[in-house]
Protein backbone atom coordinates (compact mmCIF):
# COMPACT_ATOMS: atom_id res chain seq x y z
CA UNK A 1 0.00 0.00 0.00
CA UNK A 2 1.44 3.41 -0.89
CA UNK A 3 2.51 5.56 2.00
CA UNK A 4 0.59 8.81 1.97
CA UNK A 5 0.06 9.45 5.67
CA UNK A 6 0.48 13.18 5.35
CA UNK A 7 -2.15 13.51 2.65
CA UNK A 8 -5.61 14.75 3.31
CA UNK A 9 -4.64 16.48 6.53
CA UNK A 10 -4.99 20.12 5.43
CA UNK A 11 -8.13 22.21 5.21
CA UNK A 12 -10.55 20.51 2.82
CA UNK A 13 -12.30 22.21 -0.11
CA UNK A 14 -15.51 20.58 1.05
CA UNK A 15 -16.52 18.67 4.13
CA UNK A 16 -19.84 16.95 4.70
CA UNK A 17 -20.80 14.93 7.76
CA UNK A 18 -23.56 12.38 8.27
CA UNK A 19 -24.95 10.45 11.23
CA UNK A 20 -25.15 6.65 11.01
CA UNK A 21 -27.54 4.80 13.32
CA UNK A 22 -26.40 1.46 14.65
CA UNK A 23 -28.79 -1.44 14.19
CA UNK A 24 -30.92 0.27 11.54
CA UNK A 25 -30.58 -2.21 8.68
CA UNK A 26 -33.39 -0.69 6.64
CA UNK A 27 -31.52 2.62 6.47
CA UNK A 28 -28.13 0.91 6.14
CA UNK A 29 -26.61 2.25 2.94
CA UNK A 30 -28.50 5.52 2.69
CA UNK A 31 -25.59 7.65 3.91
CA UNK A 32 -23.25 6.07 1.36
CA UNK A 33 -25.81 6.61 -1.38
CA UNK A 34 -26.02 10.29 -0.43
CA UNK A 35 -22.25 10.59 -0.49
CA UNK A 36 -22.20 8.90 -3.89
CA UNK A 37 -24.70 11.50 -5.17
CA UNK A 38 -22.56 14.29 -3.72
CA UNK A 39 -19.44 12.97 -5.48
CA UNK A 40 -21.40 12.73 -8.73
CA UNK A 41 -22.46 16.37 -8.37
CA UNK A 42 -18.85 17.36 -7.82
CA UNK A 43 -18.01 15.60 -11.07
CA UNK A 44 -15.52 12.94 -10.01
CA UNK A 45 -14.96 10.07 -12.44
CA UNK A 46 -17.32 7.07 -12.19
CA UNK A 47 -14.41 4.77 -11.26
CA UNK A 48 -13.33 7.01 -8.36
CA UNK A 49 -16.91 7.45 -7.21
CA UNK A 50 -17.42 3.67 -7.19
CA UNK A 51 -14.27 3.10 -5.13
CA UNK A 52 -15.25 5.80 -2.64
CA UNK A 53 -18.84 4.60 -2.44
CA UNK A 54 -17.75 1.02 -1.72
CA UNK A 55 -15.44 2.24 1.06
CA UNK A 56 -18.28 4.31 2.54
CA UNK A 57 -20.82 1.52 2.26
CA UNK A 58 -18.70 -1.18 3.88
CA UNK A 59 -17.78 1.24 6.68
CA UNK A 60 -21.40 2.31 7.09
CA UNK A 61 -22.57 -1.30 7.33
CA UNK A 62 -19.92 -1.96 9.97
CA UNK A 63 -21.43 0.84 12.08
CA UNK A 64 -24.96 -0.46 11.42
CA UNK A 65 -23.97 -4.00 12.35
CA UNK A 66 -21.70 -3.47 15.32
CA UNK A 67 -21.95 0.03 16.81
CA UNK A 68 -24.57 2.04 18.68
CA UNK A 69 -24.05 5.07 16.48
CA UNK A 70 -21.46 6.77 14.39
CA UNK A 71 -20.59 9.60 12.08
CA UNK A 72 -19.27 9.50 8.56
CA UNK A 73 -17.47 12.51 7.14
CA UNK A 74 -16.29 12.94 3.60
CA UNK A 75 -13.68 15.57 2.79
CA UNK A 76 -12.60 16.68 -0.65
CA UNK A 77 -9.03 17.94 -0.82
CA UNK A 78 -7.25 19.17 -3.97
CA UNK A 79 -5.51 15.85 -4.48
CA UNK A 80 -7.48 13.35 -2.43
CA UNK A 81 -10.78 12.35 -0.94
CA UNK A 82 -10.84 11.43 2.73
CA UNK A 83 -13.51 9.32 4.40
CA UNK A 84 -13.63 9.35 8.19
CA UNK A 85 -15.89 7.12 10.22
CA UNK A 86 -16.07 7.30 13.99
CA UNK A 87 -18.35 5.09 15.99
CA UNK A 88 -19.38 4.42 19.56
CA UNK A 89 -19.38 0.68 19.92
CA UNK A 90 -17.58 -2.40 21.14
CA UNK A 91 -14.35 -1.63 19.30
CA UNK A 92 -12.11 -4.14 17.54
CA UNK A 93 -9.82 -6.14 19.88
CA UNK A 94 -7.38 -7.15 17.11
CA UNK A 95 -7.43 -4.82 14.10
CA UNK A 96 -4.85 -6.84 12.20
CA UNK A 97 -6.98 -9.96 12.53
CA UNK A 98 -10.12 -8.05 11.46
CA UNK A 99 -8.29 -6.95 8.31
CA UNK A 100 -7.87 -10.56 7.21
CA UNK A 101 -10.29 -11.63 4.52
CA UNK A 102 -12.78 -14.11 5.93
CA UNK A 103 -12.32 -13.24 9.60
CA UNK A 104 -15.67 -12.30 11.08
CA UNK A 105 -17.53 -12.00 14.36
CA UNK A 106 -20.89 -11.47 12.62
CA UNK A 107 -24.16 -12.95 13.81
CA UNK A 108 -26.47 -15.03 11.64
CA UNK A 109 -28.78 -12.02 11.36
CA UNK A 110 -25.98 -9.87 9.94
CA UNK A 111 -25.14 -12.62 7.48
CA UNK A 112 -28.79 -12.83 6.46
CA UNK A 113 -28.40 -9.21 5.29
CA UNK A 114 -25.62 -10.20 2.91
CA UNK A 115 -22.77 -8.96 5.08
CA UNK A 116 -20.56 -10.24 7.87
CA UNK A 117 -18.41 -12.63 5.87
CA UNK A 118 -15.19 -10.94 6.83
CA UNK A 119 -14.94 -8.92 3.62
CA UNK A 120 -15.74 -5.41 4.88
CA UNK A 121 -12.37 -4.05 5.95
CA UNK A 122 -10.49 -5.93 3.17
CA UNK A 123 -12.93 -4.39 0.66
CA UNK A 124 -12.20 -0.92 2.03
CA UNK A 125 -8.45 -1.56 1.86
CA UNK A 126 -8.82 -2.80 -1.72
CA UNK A 127 -10.55 0.40 -2.81
CA UNK A 128 -8.61 2.96 -0.80
CA UNK A 129 -5.03 4.12 -1.30
CA UNK A 130 -4.61 4.38 2.45
CA UNK A 131 -6.58 2.88 5.32
CA UNK A 132 -5.96 3.64 8.98
CA UNK A 133 -7.97 2.15 11.83
CA UNK A 134 -7.78 2.97 15.52
CA UNK A 135 -9.96 1.13 17.97
CA UNK A 136 -10.48 1.08 21.71
CA UNK A 137 -12.33 -1.92 23.07
CA UNK A 138 -15.49 -0.85 24.83
CA UNK A 139 -15.41 2.66 23.35
CA UNK A 140 -15.39 2.54 19.59
CA UNK A 141 -13.52 2.61 16.33
CA UNK A 142 -12.27 5.35 14.05
CA UNK A 143 -11.40 4.72 10.45
CA UNK A 144 -9.75 6.95 7.88
CA UNK A 145 -9.64 6.00 4.23
CA UNK A 146 -7.87 8.13 1.63
CA UNK A 147 -8.43 7.90 -2.11
CA UNK A 148 -6.11 9.81 -4.40
CA UNK A 149 -7.88 11.94 -6.98
CA UNK A 150 -4.88 12.63 -9.19
CA UNK B 1 -30.15 -7.93 -24.74
CA UNK B 2 -32.73 -5.54 -23.35
CA UNK B 3 -34.02 -5.86 -19.83
CA UNK B 4 -37.42 -6.61 -21.36
CA UNK B 5 -35.90 -9.64 -23.10
CA UNK B 6 -34.33 -10.68 -19.77
CA UNK B 7 -37.73 -10.39 -18.14
CA UNK B 8 -39.27 -12.73 -20.72
CA UNK B 9 -36.35 -15.16 -20.60
CA UNK B 10 -36.51 -15.49 -16.81
CA UNK B 11 -40.33 -15.43 -16.65
CA UNK B 12 -39.96 -12.47 -14.35
CA UNK B 13 -42.27 -9.79 -13.07
CA UNK B 14 -41.08 -6.20 -12.89
CA UNK B 15 -41.78 -4.58 -9.53
CA UNK B 16 -39.82 -1.34 -10.00
CA UNK B 17 -38.43 0.61 -12.93
CA UNK B 18 -40.89 -0.60 -15.58
CA UNK B 19 -39.99 2.46 -17.64
CA UNK B 20 -36.42 1.25 -18.11
CA UNK B 21 -37.17 -2.18 -19.61
CA UNK B 22 -36.49 -1.17 -23.22
CA UNK B 23 -33.77 1.32 -22.46
CA UNK B 24 -31.47 -0.82 -20.27
CA UNK B 25 -29.31 -3.36 -22.08
CA UNK B 26 -27.63 -6.27 -20.34
CA UNK B 27 -24.30 -7.71 -21.45
CA UNK B 28 -22.92 -9.11 -18.19
CA UNK B 29 -24.40 -10.60 -15.03
CA UNK B 30 -23.30 -11.80 -11.61
CA UNK B 31 -25.07 -13.95 -9.05
CA UNK B 32 -24.52 -13.74 -5.30
CA UNK B 33 -26.30 -13.62 -1.98
CA UNK B 34 -23.25 -12.20 -0.26
CA UNK B 35 -23.23 -8.47 -0.92
CA UNK B 36 -19.61 -8.00 0.11
CA UNK B 37 -18.68 -10.41 -2.70
CA UNK B 38 -20.64 -8.26 -5.13
CA UNK B 39 -18.80 -5.18 -3.91
CA UNK B 40 -15.43 -6.95 -4.09
CA UNK B 41 -15.61 -8.83 -7.35
CA UNK B 42 -18.15 -7.30 -9.71
CA UNK B 43 -17.72 -4.67 -12.36
CA UNK B 44 -20.01 -1.72 -12.85
CA UNK B 45 -22.86 -1.82 -15.35
CA UNK B 46 -23.86 -5.41 -14.71
CA UNK B 47 -27.03 -7.31 -13.80
CA UNK B 48 -27.28 -8.62 -10.23
CA UNK B 49 -29.06 -11.90 -9.54
CA UNK B 50 -29.69 -12.55 -5.87
CA UNK B 51 -31.88 -14.31 -3.37
CA UNK B 52 -31.28 -11.55 -0.84
CA UNK B 53 -34.33 -9.27 -0.80
CA UNK B 54 -33.27 -6.92 2.03
CA UNK B 55 -32.58 -3.20 1.68
CA UNK B 56 -28.90 -4.09 1.35
CA UNK B 57 -29.44 -5.71 -2.06
CA UNK B 58 -30.63 -2.38 -3.44
CA UNK B 59 -27.95 -0.34 -1.66
CA UNK B 60 -25.31 -2.69 -3.02
CA UNK B 61 -26.66 -2.44 -6.57
CA UNK B 62 -26.73 1.33 -6.26
CA UNK B 63 -23.24 1.67 -4.78
CA UNK B 64 -21.68 -0.78 -7.26
CA UNK B 65 -23.41 0.75 -10.31
CA UNK B 66 -25.52 -2.31 -11.17
CA UNK B 67 -28.04 -1.90 -13.98
CA UNK B 68 -30.85 -3.93 -12.40
CA UNK B 69 -31.62 -6.65 -9.85
CA UNK B 70 -33.29 -10.02 -10.47
CA UNK B 71 -34.66 -11.59 -7.28
CA UNK B 72 -34.64 -15.37 -7.68
CA UNK B 73 -36.43 -18.26 -5.92
CA UNK B 74 -39.62 -16.24 -5.49
CA UNK B 75 -38.01 -13.66 -3.18
CA UNK B 76 -39.86 -10.35 -2.90
CA UNK B 77 -38.24 -7.08 -1.82
CA UNK B 78 -40.17 -5.16 0.86
CA UNK B 79 -42.33 -2.18 -0.16
CA UNK B 80 -39.75 0.31 1.18
CA UNK B 81 -37.09 -1.21 -1.06
CA UNK B 82 -39.38 -1.09 -4.11
CA UNK B 83 -40.17 2.58 -3.44
CA UNK B 84 -36.49 3.38 -3.01
CA UNK B 85 -35.62 1.56 -6.25
CA UNK B 86 -38.21 3.61 -8.14
CA UNK B 87 -36.71 6.78 -6.70
CA UNK B 88 -33.16 5.71 -7.56
CA UNK B 89 -34.08 4.45 -11.04
CA UNK B 90 -32.94 0.88 -10.49
CA UNK B 91 -35.23 -1.77 -12.04
CA UNK B 92 -36.22 -4.70 -9.81
CA UNK B 93 -37.53 -7.96 -11.29
CA UNK B 94 -38.79 -11.06 -9.47
CA UNK B 95 -38.86 -14.64 -10.71
CA UNK B 96 -39.77 -17.94 -9.12
CA UNK B 97 -36.94 -19.63 -11.03
CA UNK B 98 -33.85 -20.68 -9.08
CA UNK B 99 -30.47 -19.04 -9.29
CA UNK B 100 -28.94 -21.88 -11.33
CA UNK B 101 -31.75 -21.87 -13.87
CA UNK B 102 -31.58 -18.09 -14.27
CA UNK B 103 -27.82 -18.11 -14.76
CA UNK B 104 -28.10 -20.97 -17.25
CA UNK B 105 -30.72 -19.24 -19.35
CA UNK B 106 -28.80 -15.95 -19.37
CA UNK B 107 -25.54 -17.70 -20.27
CA UNK B 108 -27.21 -19.52 -23.15
CA UNK B 109 -28.56 -16.21 -24.37
CA UNK B 110 -25.03 -14.81 -24.56
CA UNK B 111 -24.81 -12.87 -21.31
CA UNK B 112 -21.26 -13.00 -19.94
CA UNK B 113 -19.81 -13.26 -16.43
CA UNK B 114 -19.52 -9.87 -14.79
CA UNK B 115 -16.52 -10.51 -12.62
CA UNK B 116 -12.91 -9.59 -12.77
CA UNK B 117 -11.14 -12.96 -12.44
CA UNK B 118 -7.87 -11.27 -11.49
CA UNK B 119 -9.50 -10.13 -8.23
CA UNK B 120 -10.46 -13.65 -7.17
CA UNK B 121 -7.11 -14.82 -5.91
Amino acid sequence: MPACDAEGTGKPLLRQGYAVQGGDFLAGGTVSTRIKDLLKEIGLSPALIRRAAICCYEAEMNVVMYARQGTMTVEIHPRELVIRVEDEGPGIPDVELAMQEGYSTATDFMRSRGFGAGMGLPNIRRNADLLEIESVVGRGTSLRAVIRLV
Amino acid sequence: MTLRAVQALLEARTVAGQRFLDEVTIETAGAADLMSDVLAYSRSGTLLLTGLASAQSLSTADIADMKAIIYVRGKQPPAEVVAQAEARGIPLLCTTLGMFECCGRLYQAGVKDDGDASLRR
